[in-house]
């Protein structure tokens, strides 16, 4: 067996009876039989049928499979609307610390001192970004934050004795928004773009104005998918505040503006911020993230149960950090405990590590870097071949479109991205948002050097190079990769999810 | 030069004049003027590496944790060790620095932790079908009612008190948004009523939520407790312990449509709540409404196996608004540590730790039923944990045993007012006899001098 196939034999496949790796502690107790313990009915006849494998062989395996994997650390990954910067060890190691990772959730609060004001740090940290003055870190990820703002505004509007329908959000919205408007009971009302990549006006006034009083709220992500700061905003929150709606950002994007724009003073309520993207929490391979939201005045009473809070001690010896769990307005919770406190041990790690100083530069430089890759890009091929969706100065991300690619050289957006996996990258997100035809959507991120960048436009320019002299290589592509295009219509049909095993 | 960008003076410049602009500022101008920030924000200055490693330890050195305190706390969560090959793999960069993977040809890796996971939890729960994980677990409860509501097309969801606190909760959070009505059914002698549970259930009714063993520890009749799930075709969903399921009888086996729970037992530390995943198994019939990523085998072009995220036309990022769920996540990183956990236990050592536990609980149930002062909440058989009722306050009784280094249980007052002397007491193959002869000793000794006893009448009225 070669090593290539050596590689795909799932853990199962290398299972042979007799052969294990722990090692328990004695019971160093009565070993009475179970079923004097518990009825027998309630018990397991056979053990689950887990691998047997000795502890070599589990390190060896996932090694291998490990670099089956592509991963930031090795390579550019300009995934539009991830933010994929760079993950300092640094988090890591103070993640693991014994206080940390070894504390339990349940530890009185007296005893958890430094993991309260830790939150309660992050919670001022992230409210002085976001420009408003209340944080809840319970959500697990953004559209968990999501899920949270549309309980909160249901809760503000029901306690102003009101039910309102609809969820307006533009059609550049990220696929969690109208699903989580969904799960919130809520009907979610497409926003047209205009000519320039923002909200549409005349069909945002001409939404609301259907029925003003059937306005819940506006979810928008500024800049928005496109990469593009929406010169309206305010108009906009004007709009939704008159018609009595909430406004809620979708904090994908806040890496463009942190330190330089503040989603509080451009009028919205709610904001969900994304720890695993602007915050530099790893992503994990697809989790974990953390998705704390940051709410206005009038949205405070809902946040959901428990609150971390400051008390300030009468005996005089220092503040006293607690967990709220009174807040007879709140939603509720939305998960167990606290929420991912090993993210936010990480990402108050980035927040100490940068300061005021460091965020701005960093999304100064980001804001940079996609400009001038941006740039590189329409000074070669791409300029004719892949043209910017909106041609503008862009934020931290732009959007190019594969239109004329394919009308010209028959080569889909799907084939550009899985040639590029032959140069070493990985590809931009692809098809989204879906108002521009063959979309790439390109976030290089600020951690990424002048010379990645530089690469990733002449990988781009050698394929459409390339292309123009025989387009099936892209067509076929990719040639490099441990496995090359797989079919996924069979694996939605005939789904195969789990090993069929023996005995 | 800011931490982690790599931009030199000179790199700018050649930026800017590239795009043509003379300053980033240039590139900020599409912020109107009245919304750019005019100051910088209040918070301090960056700092070096090593101060900030000496600011964080300095405030994880104000917390007991379980290496300074003995825990016996659980309430979900629990003190394991954590084999110190599940740590060397998941901080490898390959699996630590990946997005979700959405490019199949450079994820096979993650992609098939993700498959041999689903088969590892399928094993467990003894149902066919397992996602690749959700956030948590009192959120994948509140996800399977979702889930119940649109398979069923009703909207009663009867729920049983030995659910854990926070599943309820959460729960009924998500309810108030997706329109159920959440009924609660009571406890006797620490397992669900069944009388009460059967006389709740009705046709309108979408799903049936069990825990086993429940809050309070005790191994539910999951079986019999379904039989009104099932005579009026609502779902059965059932909550476990993922540590126990190498000894007790998998939900699968018990009539159960949906099998869910949090994992952090395996393979996750505490981490104060989190990270961890939820697991989601559920019978083959429910697979196209699953909420998360699920992956798949296939092949690719050449006829080589592959693995791909299987039915993402159940996805928000296809479907939108007609998802199944808004989750985007997979929780891929706990749940690859989980996986390689239950390698390093294999089969065998899955069954024996869970038979360890099983003794271990035993004999501490036993100890601490001997002591005068302590008796036992409930009869009911347990597994891991085991709920008592000490002869004194609560919050006394764990103040005195923190003061010996000892986290004696979680008190269950504030989740079940009727239970207002209740400790909840969890073990883990980390808690040594020694250790559990030490906290009987502790909660004894606490139980003496605080005791509702003549002695001490004046405890006994500030009841």
């Amino acid at each position: 067996m070669n090593q290539q196939d050596e590689a795909v034999l799932t853990i199962y496949e290398r299972s042979k009876p007799g052969r294990r790796a722990a090692v328990l502690p004695d019971a160093e107790v009565p070993e009475a039989p179970l079923e004097e313990l518990i009825p027998a009915e309630l018990l397991r006849e056979e053990p689950p049928r887990l691998p047997e494998v000795s502890e070599p062989e589990i390190v060896r395996h996932y090694n291998r499979l490990s670099r089956r994997n592509f991963d930031l650390d090795t390579g550019f990954y300009p995934l539009g609307s991830c933010t994929m910067k760079h993950n300092p060890r640094l988090n890591e190691r103070v993640a693991a610390l014994p206080g940390h990772a070894r504390l339990h959730p349940a530890q009185d609060p007296k005893r958890a001192q430094g993991a309260l004001e830790l939150m309660w740090l992050l919670q001022e940290s992230l409210a002085e970004i976001c420009g408003l003055p209340h944080v809840s870190l319970q959500p697990s990820a953004g559209s968990h934050g999501e899920l949270a703002g549309l309980l909160l505004t249901r809760a503000f509007h029901a306690d102003r004795g009101e039910e309102r329908t609809k969820v307006l959000a533009p059609d550049t919205s990220h696929g969690t928004n109208p699903a989580s408007v969904t799960m919130a009971g809520y009907k979610a009302v497409k926003v047209a773009t205009n000519e320039r990549g923002g909200v549409e006006m005349d069909d945002l006034r001409a939404k609301i104005d259907e029925d003003p009083g059937d306005v819940a709220c506006l979810m928008l992500t500024n800049p928005n998918t496109l990469g593009l700061f929406d010169e309206n905003i305010a108009e906009i929150a004007a709009l939704i505040h008159e018609a009595g709606g909430t406004l809620y950002y979708d904090g994908a994007n806040l890496n463009a503006v942190m330190g330089h724009s503040r989603p509080g003073d451009m009028g919205f309520d709610i904001v969900h911020v994304n720890l695993h993207k602007s915050f530099s929490q790893p992503h994990g391979g697809g989790g974990p993230g953390a998705g704390p939201i940051a709410v206005s005045e009038r949205i405070e009473p809902f946040l959901p149960r428990p609150q971390v809070v400051r008390r300030e001690d009468g005996n005089g010896s220092g503040p006293f950090f607690d967990l709220d769990l009174e807040r007879p307005k709140s939603i509720g919770r939305l998960r167990g405990f606290q929420g991912n406190f090993g993210v936010f041990v990480r990402s108050y790690a980035y927040i100490l590590s940068l300061g005021a100083d460091g965020l701005a530069e960093a999304s100064e430089t980001a804001v940079l870097n996609a400009n001038y890759l941006k740039a590189c890009l329409a000074a070669g091929r791409a300029g004719e071949r892949l043209p910017v969706a909106f041609d503008r100065h862009c934020m931290h991300e732009f959007v190019l479109s594969g239109k004329p690619m394919k009308k010209e050289l028959g080569l889909a957006t799907l084939d550009l991205a899985k040639r590029l996996l032959d140069f070493g990258f990985h590809p931009p997100t692809v098809y989204f948002p879906l108002l521009v035809e063959e979309a790439l959507m390109i976030e290089p991120t600020e951690t990424e050097t002048k010379e990645s960048l530089d690469a990733f436009a002449e990988a781009i320019e050698r394929i459409l190079a390339e292309a123009e002299e025989d387009p099936e290589v892209a067509k076929q592509a990719p040639y490099t990769t441990p496995v090359r295009r797989l079919d996924e219509v069979k694996a939605t049909r005939k789904p195969v999810v789990r090993q069929p095993l023996d005995g | 030069m800011t931490r982690y960008t790599s931009a030199t003076p000179d790199d700018r410049a050649e930026m800017l004049a590239t795009i043509g602009v003379d300053s980033v500022d240039e590139l900020f101008e599409q912020v109107p003027d009245a919304l750019r920030l005019d100051r910088p924000l209040a918070l301090p200055e960056g700092m070096s590496e090593a101060d900030v490693y000496e600011r964080l330890t300095a405030l994880a050195a104000r917390n007991a944790d379980a290496e300074e305190q003995v825990c016996f706390v659980g309430a979900g969560m629990y003190d394991h060790y954590v084999p110190a090959i599940v740590d060397a793999i998941a901080q490898r960069s390959e699996f630590l620095t990946p997005y979700t993977p959405y490019q199949p040809e450079i994820s096979q890796g993650g992609l098939q932790v993700m498959f041999e996971f689903q088969t590892a939890m399928s094993e467990l729960t003894a149902l066919p079908v397992s996602n690749a994980g959700l956030y948590e677990g009192p959120s994948s409860v509140a996800s399977a009612g979702y889930l119940a509501m649109a398979a069923t097309g009703r909207r009663r969801l009867v729920v049983s008190r030995g659910l854990h606190p926070h599943s309820r909760e959460t729960l009924a959070t998500y309810a108030v948004g997706y329109g159920a009505e959440v009924v609660e059914v009571g406890l006797n002698d620490g397992a669900t009523d069944a009388d009460e549970l059967a006389q709740a259930v009705d046709g309108e009714t979408a799903a049936v939520f069990l825990q086993s063993p429940n809050f309070l520890g005790a191994i539910e009749r999951v079986e019999a407790l379904g039989a009104s799930a099932r005579e009026h075709g609502a779902l059965l969903v059932v909550a476990c312990d993922p540590m126990t399921l190498g000894v007790l009888k998998p939900p699968g086996e018990q009539g159960a449509d949906i099998a869910l729970g949090e994992g952090q037992p395996l393979g996750n530390r505490l981490d104060f709540g989190g990270p961890s995943f939820g697991f989601f198994c559920a019978s083959e019939e429910l697979i196209r409404r699953m909420p998360g990523r699920i992956a798949g085998e296939t092949d690719d072009v050449d006829g080589r196996r592959g693995f791909v995220l299987a039915l993402q036309t159940r996805e928000q990022h296809i479907r939108r608004e007609k998802a199944t769920h808004n989750i985007c996540t997979a929780q891929a990183l706990n749940a690859l540590a989980a996986m390689v956990h239950l390698a390093w236990l294999g089969r065998e050592g899955y069954r024996e730790l869970g038979e360890l536990l099983v003794r271990r609980t035993a004999y501490a149930r036993e100890r601490l039923a001997s002591v005068e002062g302590i008796e036992l909440l409930h009869g009911a058989p347990v597994a891991r944990e085991l709920a008592i009722r000490v002869a004194a306050p609560a919050d006394r009784v764990l103040e005195r045993c923190a003061e010996r280094g000892i986290a004696a249980g979680y008190p269950l007052g504030r989740d079940y007012p009727e239970h207002e002397d209740g400790l909840l007491v969890a073990i883990t193959e980390r808690r040594t006899k020694a250790q559990i002869d030490d906290l009987v000793e502790a909660i004894a000794e606490s139980v003496t001098l605080f005791g509702y006893t003549p002695n001490n009448a004046t405890e006994g009225a500030a009841r």
